[in-house]
């Protein structure tokens, strides 16, 4: 089984060949957006890249709850309520949702990926 | 009017792969300053009607329900970029995924037999939030798909011939 190490060394290479960023650039911590410059269509690259990579299934949703994001249980206002919030940790365990629960606005909602997550994603998917 | 740039199809497997012509002749307007004493079909075009072959392909599959646009060119690369008049370029597609929210294909380019650009080109599939916004006038997505050939050489994944939806619809 792939350590978590040699999963990020897998997971760095899609990021830098998808997103054109230096290696150098590319840490567990790195958040996809904000300092990889990633954009949404970048987000579907990025998980085809990972499935044939690592002969995976991502399926939807399971990178970001977004097929959750319409019930007002979970959003209210456009931002998420403290359900929402939860059901968020819940389905991104790795997430560092600290400055994303200050203020959160579902438009800031793939803000919070960052490689750890894409990592994690890819060693469940592993077993 | 739209700019076309590519002919026709000559295979055409549903949701799996196509390939498509474009022949490059002298008439082409823009190849009198592109550039001038020596016609080359801009890459950029080339590039264009890679995208409008696969394009139409996961457009079928969909059976022209769903906004299909170019999100996308992840990789591409040419080998050969001296396209003059009387080639014909030969656009091979293959489907890698294919999903509700986008799709990613692979492409290849040959002239004469021989390769001149490969790469993958990656279409987001626009949610009901456009739905109000038509990509094509009433009549244009028929008479441009059955322009194209798609139901003169498509078949289904199960290899039977595409019906044209145009002629059922009521």
């Amino acid at each position: 089984m792939a350590s978590e190490q040699e999963i990020f060394e897998q997971v760095r290479e899609v990021l830098v060949d998808a997103l054109a960023v230096d290696e150098d650039e590319v840490s567990m911590e790195s958040t996809l957006v904000d300092d990889l410059g990633a954009e949404s269509i970048d987000l579907l690259d990025i998980v085809f890249q990972l499935e044939k990579k690592f002969n995976i299934k991502i399926n939807r949703g399971e990178l970001i709850p977004t097929e959750k994001l319409d019930d007002p249980q979970y959003v209210q206002e456009g931002k998420l309520t403290e359900a929402g919030l939860a059901m968020l940790k819940e389905a991104l365990p790795s997430a560092d949702l600290e400055t994303f629960s200050q203020n959160p606005v579902i438009q800031n909602l793939a803000k919070v990926l960052a490689v750890r997550d894409l990592v994690y994603l890819v060693s469940t998917k592993l077993g | 009017m739209r700019w076309f740039w590519m002919d026709r199809y000559t295979a055409f497997e549903s949701g799996k792969r196509a390939q498509a012509i474009k022949a490059i002749t002298r008439s082409e307007e823009h190849l009198s300053d592109h550039f001038p004493g020596y016609p080359v079909m801009p890459i950029a075009l080339v590039i264009e009607g890679m995208a409008q072959a696969a394009g139409v392909l996961i457009h079928q599959y969909y059976g022209f329900s769903k906004k299909i646009v170019l999100g996308k060119i992840p990789r591409l690369a040419f080998t050969d970029v001296d396209l003059v008049p009387g080639d014909i370029l030969i656009y091979d597609i293959e489907v890698d995924y294919i999903r509700d929210e986008g799709s990613m294909v692979s492409v290849q380019v040959h002239r004469d037999g021989k390769q001149i650009a490969e790469g993958a080109i990656v279409f987001a599939h626009l949610g009901e939030e456009y739905a109000d916004q038509p990509l094509y006038g009433a009549g244009d997505l028929d008479n441009l798909v059955r322009a194209f050939g798609v139901f003169d050489v498509g078949v289904s994944a199960d290899g039977k011939p595409l019906a044209d939806p145009s002629l059922t619809r009521e």
